[in-house]
């Protein structure tokens, strides 16, 4: 074990896929010398060569294309999308290709992918450089969504999703990239979680949130805060997107009676309306009050002078929790 | 003809004839003539692989013609025809060889012939069956792509594989006109050309895009753009098959020396609709049609053939036979499919387990069960 940053610990998973299978290769742009925009493929083109670690033309429907093909010649590319916003040019290629091919050819041709995007807000940056796409992935059918949120399961999920045979779409947390974390870089994936399963991130009997990526961070500080009050909160990471680990959110809500979920994706049809849906449908009895959801606003992310008030932050998130709670504020108004 | 840089005539405001400028070595009338450029790379063509050629584009028109009544008669939601497109689909597919890989797109039947499909293989998706019928490896052919120039960077990146895997094999992308103002066509020539991907890029220039003409897309000859990407292209009369056969063999052969990707624009004619949904008539002149009538491809090689004693009637005869036996196996085929267990639209979507769709699919066979009692 040693305390990496979560983008480091990308890296290591990155270095691991590529020496214990040669044909892993790695694809984007600026990847190479300058090891990518936030430095997560940092040396990885000096030390595995150019061939495997290939810098492309800025061309994000080429790249994922050109990874399809690379694929069917029995490759296993791992993607960089440069920034989360720049991911739509490749829409058509992810869905309608990287996610039905194997369906398409009744399970012949398999697309292990990895694409990796550098995702949502909290940094300060230009438009487009904070986006929030997930939902559109999670309802695209054949593809698997994952968010990872410290850096053990960053890199522990990046070599499971190098290793599975289905497209994996890998959102990395940009505003955690540098946040350090004990991580494990010899973990033998036999050991490790199966990269589909939630993680209850803390213990609580009173309400449960539930949410993923940077999020859970807001969440547990959320949870801290409410220990003051004498409030016990459950704070459960989802890790995966696609599909959503329903067991363990609804076991909890079992237990608790009373759920947030929070995401900085807008709030229309997210992946909250997904989970509260099936809250709803599965553990309605149990519920003492309605469920509730703490999001982005249902606009185009704002000027980052403004992201402060988008992003759901530890107030908002208590505000939620005091009206699943019938309790405060939330309740008087 | 040969595009080596940008010409001045590109920019001209002459609007061009479809077929001026284009190599070829047949005629109209099948009279062969000479063409330094494509000469070379068929002077070794022997009557066997004439005849092949002839053979297989005689059977693309009799399964086009077969796919069309089948849909006609309900047993097909939907045919796209080839007719009149059988000399490029066939001579350049012919050229290939067993390691190579061809990416179609969904109009690409007597490509799919020449490869060595089966007669199943034509109709389950057009039938609804099945998305894609076949085993792309059991003849070298990716599934036929339905969304437009996707495949041309599919194959761009399975060509960036054959290089590293230090092979010989070429990939092939068929497209159409129409596909040439894709991005994806645009970003896959990129690719190509910065990587100097094995991959032929084959537009298949058949003058229409559903209603719009080739000018809708191109004021210029498309070959004319290739270059722009620094990828070598040729403009040829895709009804002449032996100048397919010949363009592909050029770029077939740049590709496994290591030349990197070339570009063929083979013009042609799209005889039918669209597809069988289509009516063309609302947008194109019945001349234009009977025009192009005049220059069909395998009544040219036919002539060609008699002339060089290479076919006669008898081979005429037998190729009829074989063509027909195949429309009958297709008919069977199509007619005998079987639907599947609905509770297999399940299958396959991811190719590790999945709670979630387990669950779905575990509740709707439950549903159907229902009806059972």
């Amino acid at each position: 074990m040693s305390a990496l940053t979560l983008g480091a610990a990308i890296t290591a998973g990155l270095a691991k896929a590529l020496e214990t299978d040669d044909r892993v290769l790695l694809m984007g742009e600026d990847i190479g010398k300058l090891g990518g925009v936030f430095r997560v493929t940092d040396g990885l083109q000096q030390r595995f060569g150019a061939q495997r670690v290939i810098d492309t033309p800025l061309a994000e429907a080429g790249i994922v294309g050109t990874a399809v093909g690379l694929a069917l010649r029995g490759y296993r590319p791992v993607v960089e999308i440069q920034f989360d916003g720049f991911v739509y040019p490749a829409f058509d290629q992810i869905v309608c290709q990287v996610a039905k091919l194997h369906y398409r050819s009744n399970g012949r041709i398999r697309m292990p992918l990895v694409i990796r995007i550098p995702w949502a807000g909290g940094v300060g940056a230009a438009e487009h450089h904070s986006e929030s796409p997930e939902a559109y992935f999670v309802h695209t059918a054949g593809l698997r969504v994952v968010a990872a949120s410290n850096p053990q399961d960053a890199h522990v999920m990046l070599r499971q999703a190098v290793a599975s045979d289905d497209p994996v779409i890998f959102f990395e947390p940009k505003r955690l990239y540098h946040s350090k974390g004990e991580a494990d870089v010899d973990a033998d994936l036999a050991d490790a979680p199966p990269m589909h399963l939630a993680r209850v991130a803390r213990e609580g009997t009173d309400a449960t949130i539930v949410t993923y990526g940077a999020q859970v961070h807001t969440a547990l500080d959320a949870a801290l805060a409410a220990e003051d009050e004498g409030l016990s909160l459950e704070v459960i990471d989802l890790r995966s997107l696609s599909p959503i680990d329903m067991n363990t959110v609804a076991a909890s809500v079992r237990k608790t009676g009373r759920v947030v979920v929070t995401h900085e994706a807008a709030r229309e049809a997210g992946v909250g309306a997904e989970i509260v849906g099936s809250i709803t449908e599965q553990c309605f009895e149990y519920l003492e009050a309605a469920p509730a959801r703490v999001t982005g606003h249902d606009i185009p992310y704002p000027p980052s002078k403004l992201e402060k008030h988008h992003v759901p932050d530890l107030d908002r998130i208590l505000f939620a929790v005091d009206r699943v709670l019938e309790r405060g504020a939330a309740v008087r108004r | 003809m040969t595009y080596t840089q940008t010409r001045d005539s590109l920019t001209g405001e002459e609007p061009h004839e479809p077929d001026d400028d284009v190599l070829r070595v047949l005629e109209p009338d099948g009279s062969r003539v000479p063409d330094a450029t494509l000469d070379p790379w068929i002077a070794d063509l022997s009557p066997h692989e004439l005849r092949a050629l002839y053979r297989d584009m005689v059977l693309t028109r009799r399964l086009d013609v077969e796919g069309v009544a089948l849909q006609r008669q309900g047993q097909l939601a939907l045919w796209a025809p080839c007719r009149g497109q059988e000399a490029v689909q066939v001579g350049t597919a012919q050229a290939l060889a067993p390691g190579d890989v061809v990416f179609p797109s969904y109009r690409e039947h007597g490509v799919l012939l020449a490869r060595g499909a089966q007669p199943a293989d034509y109709v389950l998706a057009w039938r609804g069956e099945e998305h894609s019928a076949y085993d792309h490896r059991a003849f070298g052919a990716a599934p036929p792509q339905i969304i437009i120039g996707a495949q041309s960077l599919h194959a761009t990146g399975w060509a960036m594989g054959a290089q590293r895997d230090g092979s010989t094999d070429v990939a092939v992308a068929y497209f159409g006109d129409g596909a040439t103002s894709q991005g994806d066509v645009n970003e896959a020539l990129v690719f190509a050309s910065s990587f100097r991907a094995p991959v032929v890029f084959v537009c298949s220039n058949n003058q229409w895009a559903i209603s719009e003409p080739v000018t809708v897309q191109a004021k210029y000859p498309i070959a004319g753009r290739a270059p722009g990407f620094g990828i070598p292209s040729l403009r040829i009369d895709g009804n002449d098959a032996l100048a397919c056969v010949a363009a592909m063999r050029w770029a077939l052969d740049r590709a496994r020396r290591g030349e990197g990707p070339s570009f063929i624009e083979a013009v042609t004619y799209r005889m039918g609709p669209h597809t069988t949904s289509d009516d063309p008539t609302r947008y194109r002149d019945a001349g234009e049609v009977e025009a192009w009538a005049q220059r069909d491809p395998i009544t040219r090689l036919e002539a060609y053939l008699r002339a060089e004693g290479v076919i006669d009637d008898s081979g005429l005869d037998e190729v009829a036979r074989a063509a027909d036996a195949l429309a009958a196996d297709v008919r069977a085929a199509c007619i005998g499919a079987t639907t599947r267990a609905p509770e297999t639209m399940f299958d396959h979507v991811y190719a590790e387990p999945h709670a979630g769709l387990a669950r779905q699919r575990a509740e709707y066979v439950e549903y159907l069960g229902g009806f059972e009692k």
